[in-house]
């Protein structure tokens, strides 16, 4: 258990940070035009052969890789190997970039003057820049952003491009393509596009990795993509997706490069151009398909103040000292590289525990403003029904406690400390006025809102969660021993693994952090065998509490209608669950707006069917069908109606 | 003095010996015609008849055999003052370091690096390019020196613990044996860099108890009897040129350890010329072999680089590789017929058949036991006709990958000259800077005329591209015809024919690299080379991550200068190839230079392992990789072989504690 683990523990608080530097300021004073048409030398790779377009699609095609699989397909589908390739070449076609310099110019130029009017700074690290450049002259490089906004891949090229550093290629989803214009221009800014799903289509798949690793491996780019697959709604980080990510990593592990530097980038907006769009979006309202004109219509938003950007970039992390007594790679010495193979168990638990440290990183480095610890104090004021709206001093007070609480924490928060904290909260207000003046309206109008400040309360998030789970643990536990404290801890961790970022396995680690971070700042006392709070730990205490209750009693809530619901299909989940709990907000039964959202749904289902308390089967009409066991059922019905403090022992017998 | 290559022109002398050495510096036969070497051959073979009835009806009689071994000795052995190896190697060879104790590198007072000694065709020559090299390469300094302790201190050698009834009973049979300290201390080691390091430093540990020299196989058979009747430690020694750690004592034997010395077991005991085969003694050495058989016009065309010094004995214990494989084969396709002496007894087949189907082939437990098992004592070898014509040639590409692509070609075709072997550009300079004063103004012209014509009118880039050395052997015509199809396969490559004399170069090297090592050893400079073996698909691959491995650790353990990280292909195969590293660093600012290059060493293997590389090509195991053979063969291999040393050598006499 907890005591045999070793976790060496580095205060937060020590964490070393670059400092920031704002590009927009010289954009501010010298000529967008001869910026755009500035001399570009970027650094390559050292063993980059230079190669055109057209060559990098010829050296997919006439890959052994590709060429097994075309035989292959050739064989199963009764087509001859012409026609195959052909398909193939016709993919690759769909699919592939076309990075030119002088489209590269043309947004140079745009982008200076949108971000100019769009936002007040944007921010970057000059060191992590330097490191980027370093890493990209050693190995080939692949950069991996947050995914909060569709402008992360232009600003993350357009930085690349005031630095002059090598412009990165992107993956993309197909989705952009329906933009005519747009599509073509971000082809020529670097961008590859990819379907959303090909489960079954060995040749594209093998089109596509082929594709990327061609690009990783000969150094043509730094290879950019993000981890989380798509941009997370809830300014949460999204559990990360393998797949790009094991592409990646194969060339290292089938030796055929020395190393690989993988970069998280995180970006963070002071106010996300898709704020509302977002928040409509989980609470059911479809999101507009991706269209040019639809582009044109979001003109609107020039007109507003969005704050301003930071971006980090993260410390390399070298895939070999990620894989070094971890993977065996003579693991692939009996079969030729060339031929297709599905990932080993190790392999897959390796690049799943790399994903959770990367996006874990990016994390770390994600700049928090202070509107993100208001708009936890404005949603715990707001789920407390305090409809008068709270005297500023007050709010400051909180704000300034939470500020604390969260920088010993190794929050990044930049609150600017020259400035008496009134002010910086009354600025942080009024750039988000639109979500502060909360009216009395129908329902779904305050959800917008609500939403809204969530995915803002969301950033922070990550900074509590483990010390939120502990407190939760704490708050429920029957007794103060420690062995029971961690067994609930270790449930209520299961059980939100679908909702945040918590590494698979790392239970021990994380109740360490937790444990450490609370006695540190004095919140707790922790012998062998019992946890005791603090007289000051309790404010504390009370605070992280009320942190995951919100996700809570969601997921009970969830609970509750699954146990009610007999059979369901999955499409009919969402739509039935939302009018579900429409009915207990407005009985009052339940206090949390922010549990309409769509995501704390999904990812409740997600997570009750992982623990075998809901099952899926296949139904006649082919839907899949949603069925909680009898079993189950007798158990979801003790928790029914019993406070938080239950359902742990109950669930964990599941 | 001669420069122009003997092997160039059509004088049929010894072509090892033409390498080696100068002409008239070791052999008497070089000036004689062909009339006198006719002759000669036609006596040996009646002596090898008259050789092989004397043997037959005396065997299994050991009385009479130690006499036989003597009568034998008179007749056909290597006659006394053409043995090579003596009883006292140390008498020609250093103790400390390698070869010849008349042969090293050094800077003179010029500060000119000069080759000292008569024995190689670099002897005696000034080296101008190599100080500058080492200087940039290493960044070693002259006046930064580490001088070697110059005598051994035999007070520092533990004194031997000897089984007295072991040796009563040896006294008894007439064995010579020593418990000199020089003699013991001699005999405790290999070429690896810790073994070297820790003599030049005068450190010595765990040392041989006692040396002893049968003279033949019935000699070995005696003394593996009384080994095993009084329970002392065997340790067989040949040439000594083990770089893995297998002569090492393994400092836990509480017993008595004996060095077995096979190198008076030296006699080629007679030649089969119907079938073309030599029944030879196995303590013989490369080169001896080699002249010996050459003067009867046969050789056995096994060349492997250590080939002065190592033995026939030790290459069957290692499962030897030879330079001219292509032609000849490895060891394990060359030997027909062998005899070793083990503590069950001696195990042999009962005849010569070219192949058989009869279980899997026992040979291969022999070969690449490295003295677990027993002593190989006799071995009946295949032979060929000397070669009539021999060519050297060297192509230049304008990058490793080219390179590496010819090479995978040439062995598609299955057209691999004799030698063929790939430099990258770190060693192609590196054989530069050996590049001898050159005699006339003509030549240095010349040189610069083809540096000129390849960098600027080639467009090759000086830092990348690379050579590659041929050595084609065989009738004069087919030499020829050979010559071009593997130069018109180079040009599909962008390969330029760099000629004869930079491939004569290139092989010379071999032999005089390993004296190098002791140079940089005088200026705080360490290194070594390894080997592997691996599929052509993950040449290139190996051969950069490797590399890129060794710089790394190196760096990540404090090495202050860059290293030199280097590599070759040196064999081809259907298959694959054989890759060699060379690396070396200069150690200055590190406490434990050793510590750090066996850690930096380790590395590079799990790199190579990694990469699909084998465990060894053809340097072996011994003590030095035993730590992977579970991991290279599996549990259940490991189980075979451990059942076959439980079988063969239950009270683990031969307890060299090699390869399990």
């Amino acid at each position: 258990m907890a005591s045999e683990a070793v976790y060496s523990h580095r205060d937060p608080m020590l964490k070393k940070r670059d400092d920031f530097e704002d590009i927009l300021e010289e954009r501010r004073n010298s000529s967008d035009l001869r910026y755009a048409l500035k001399c570009y030398t970027p650094v390559l790779y050292k063993g980059l052969t230079p190669c055109k377009v057209s060559e990098l699609k010829q050296m997919v095609l006439q890959s052994d890789q590709l060429g097994y699989v075309i035989t292959q397909v050739s064989k199963e589908k009764g087509m001859t190997t012409d026609e195959v390739t052909g398909d193939a070449a016709a993919i690759l076609e769909e699919m592939a970039q076309r990075l030119q310099l002088s489209t590269v110019r043309f947004f140079a130029f745009t982008l200076s003057k949108v971000f100019k009017t769009l936002f007040r700074s944007i921010c970057v690290n000059e060191e992590g820049l330097q490191r980027l450049q370093q890493a990209i002259h050693n190995h080939p490089v692949v950069l991996l952003p947050s995914h909060r906004s569709y402008m992360d891949f232009l600003l993350m090229s357009y930085i690349l491009y005031t630095y002059d550093l090598a412009l990165p290629v992107i993956a993309a989803g197909m989705d952009f393509m329906g933009m005519k214009v747009v599509g073509e221009m971000l082809r020529m800014s670097g961008a590859f596009f990819i379907r959303r799903s090909f489960g079954g289509d060995k040749l594209y798949w093998a089109v596509f990795s082929e594709y990327v690793k061609i690009m990783l491996k000969n150094g043509y780019a730094p290879v950019e993509f993000f981890l989380e697959g798509t941009r997370s709604r809830t300014a949460k980080s999204l559990t990360p997706k393998l797949g790009l990510l094991n592409i990646v990593m194969d060339p290292f592990l089938k030796g055929e490069v020395f190393d690989i530097s993988l970069v998280p980038v995180s970006i963070s907006y002071e106010r996300t151009l898709e704020e509302a769009l977002y928040a409509r979006e989980l609470l059911g309202v479809p999101k507009p398909k991706e269209s040019t004109s639809g582009l044109f219509k979001a003109r609107k938003i020039l007109s507003e103040d969005y704050g301003s950007i930071h971006v980090y970039f993260g410390q390399p992390v070298s895939v070999r000292s990620l894989a070094e007594s971890r993977v065996n790679r003579s693991q692939f010495n009996l079969i030729p590289r060339h031929i297709p193979t599905r990932p080993s168990e190790e392999i897959l638990s390796f690049v799943n525990d790399s994903a959770y440290r990367l996006v874990r990183a990016q994390e770390e480095n994600m700049v928090l403003k202070p509107w993100v610890l208001l708009a936890f104090v404005l949603l715990q004021k707001q789920a407390a029904e305090d409809k008068q709206g709270t005297a500023l001093d007050e709010f400051t007070e909180q704000a300034v406690w939470l500020r604390d609480l969260s920088r010993h924490y190794g929050a990044f928060l930049h609150w600017p400390d020259h400035i008496p904290p009134s002010e910086v909260v009354s600025s942080s207000l009024s750039l988000h006025r639109g979500l502060v003046r909360i009216s009395e309206g129908r329902l779904l109008n305050q959800a917008v809102v609500i939403l809204s400040c969530v995915s803002y309360r969301n950033q922070a998030l990550n900074v509590f969660i483990r010390p939120a789970l502990l407190a939760s643990a704490i708050h429920t536990a029957a007794s103060n021993r420690k062995q029971e404290i961690y067994n609930g801890f270790s449930f209520l961790r299961n059980m939100f693994s679908n909702e945040f970022i918590l590494c698979p396995g790392a239970t021990v680690q994380d109740f360490e952090e937790a444990c450490y971070l609370l006695v540190k700042t004095g919140a707790l006392q922790i012998n062998q065998q019992e946890v005791l709070i603090t007289e000051r730990g309790h404010r504390t205490l009370a605070f992280l509490t009320s942190v995951l209750d919100p996700f809570l009693q969601g997921y009970q809530v969830v609970c509750r209608f699954l146990c009610e619901e007999d059979c369901l299909t999955e499409k009919q989940f969402i739509p039935a669950v939302r009018k579900f709990i429409i009915k207990h907000l407005l009985t009052g039964r339940l206090r949390y707006i922010e549990v309409l959202s769509s995501d704390l749904q999904k990812n409740a289902l997600a997570a009750l069917i992982r623990l075998g308390a809901v099952q899926k089967i296949k139904g006649y009409v082919g839907f899949t069908h949603l069925r909680v066991p009898l079993e189950t059922t007798k158990l979801f019905s003790f928790t029914l109606f019993i406070s938080s403090k239950n359902i742990l022992p109950l669930l964990s017998v599941i | 003095m001669c420069h122009t290559f003997p092997a160039l022109t059509s004088d049929r002398s010894s072509r090892i010996c033409s390498l080696l050495y100068k002409h008239g510096s070791s052999m008497a036969s070089n000036s004689s015609g062909s009339d006198s070497s006719d002759r000669q051959r036609i006596a040996q073979q009646r002596l090898s008849v008259i050789a092989g009835h004397l043997q037959r009806p005396v065997e299994g009689n050991s009385g009479i055999l130690a006499a036989e071994c003597k009568a034998q000795g008179d007749k056909l052995d290597v006659s006394s003052e053409r043995r090579t190896v003596p009883r006292r190697r140390q008498e020609i060879m250093k103790w400390n370091g390698w070869g010849y104790s008349d042969s090293k590198f050094l800077y003179n007072k010029k500060g000119q690096a000069e080759f000292t000694g008569k024995r190689y065709r670099l002897s005696g020559m000034i080296i101008p390019g190599l100080r500058e090299w080492m200087e940039s390469t290493f960044g070693a300094n002259l006046q930064h020196k580490t001088p070697a302790a110059p005598i051994l201190n035999s007070s520092a050698v533990q004194p031997p613990t000897l089984n007295e009834a072991f040796l009563k009973e040896l006294k008894s049979t007439g064995i010579p044996f020593s418990h000199d300290a020089e003699d013991r201390v001699f005999r405790s080691h290999g070429h690896c860099l810790h073994e070297i390091f820790a003599l030049r430093e005068g450190k010595i540990g765990r040392v041989p108890d006692l040396v002893v020299w049968p003279n033949c196989h019935n000699d070995v058979v005696k003394i593996v009897e009384l080994a095993c009747k009084h329970n002392v430690c065997l340790m067989p020694y040949g040439g000594g040129t083990s770089v893995s750690s297998a002569l090492e004592c393994p400092p836990e034997e509480t017993r008595s350890i004996v060095s077995l010395d096979t190198s008076q077991m030296n006699r080629i005991l007679w030649i089969d010329e119907k079938n073309l085969t030599a029944h030879v003694e196995a303590g013989i050495v490369g080169q001896d072999l080699e002249r010996l058989l050459n003067e009867s016009g046969y050789c056995t065309g096994h060349e492997p680089d250590s080939m002065e010094f190592s033995s026939l004995g030790g290459w069957v214990a290692t499962r030897a590789s030879g330079m001219k494989k292509n032609i000849y084969g490895n060891i394990e396709d060359l030997v027909v017929h062998i005899k070793m002496v083990t503590p069950q007894g001696v195990i042999e087949k009962s005849c010569q058949g070219p192949r058989m189907s009869t279980g899997p082939d026992v040979h291969h437990f022999i070969m690449g036991s490295e003295g677990t098992l027993g002593v190989v004592t006799e071995v009946t070898m295949k032979i060929r006709p000397m070669p009539e014509y021999q060519k050297y040639g060297s192509v230049v590409f304008p990058n490793f990958e080219m390179g590496v692509a010819c090479l995978r070609e040439v062995a598609r075709q299955r057209c691999a000259p004799a030698s063929i072997r790939l430099m990258d550009n770190e060693q192609f300079k590196f054989g530069h800077a050996l590049k001898p004063q050159v005699s006339s103004i003509f030549t240095s012209f010349l040189d610069g005329l083809k540096k000129f014509y390849i960098t600027k009118f080639k467009g090759f880039d000086p830092n990348r591209l690379c050579v590659a050395t041929l050595l084609f052997e065989g009738d004069r015509e087919k030499v020829l015809q050979h010559e071009k199809q593997v130069y018109d396969i180079a040009a599909k490559f962008g390969g330029l024919a760099a000629g004869e004399d930079n491939g004569q170069r290139g092989y010379m090297l071999t032999f005089v690299i390993a004296y190098l090592r002791d140079l940089g050893m005088d200026y705080y400079v360490i290194g070594e080379s390894f080997e592997t073996s691996v599929p052509w698909d993950r040449v290139l691959d190996i051969c950069r991550n490797v590399k890129a491995r060794i710089v790394r650790e190196c760096k990540d353990k404090g090495v202050q200068f860059p290293p030199l990280s280097t590599c070759r292909v040196t064999q081809t195969y259907d298959a694959g190839a054989c890759v060699y590293f060379y690396f070396a660093f200069n150690y200055r600012g590190l406490s434990d230079p050793v510590h750090v290059y066996e850690q930096v060493e380790h590395a590079a293997r799990e790199e190579i392992l990694a990469n699909g590389g084998s465990l060894s090509h053809h340097h072996g195991v011994g003590k030095l990789r035993k730590e992977w053979m579970r991991e290279t063969i599996s549990s259940v291999g490991m189980g075979m072989l451990r059942s076959v040393k439980d079988y063969v050598d239950p009270n683990n006499i031969f307890g060299n504690r090699n390869l399990l």
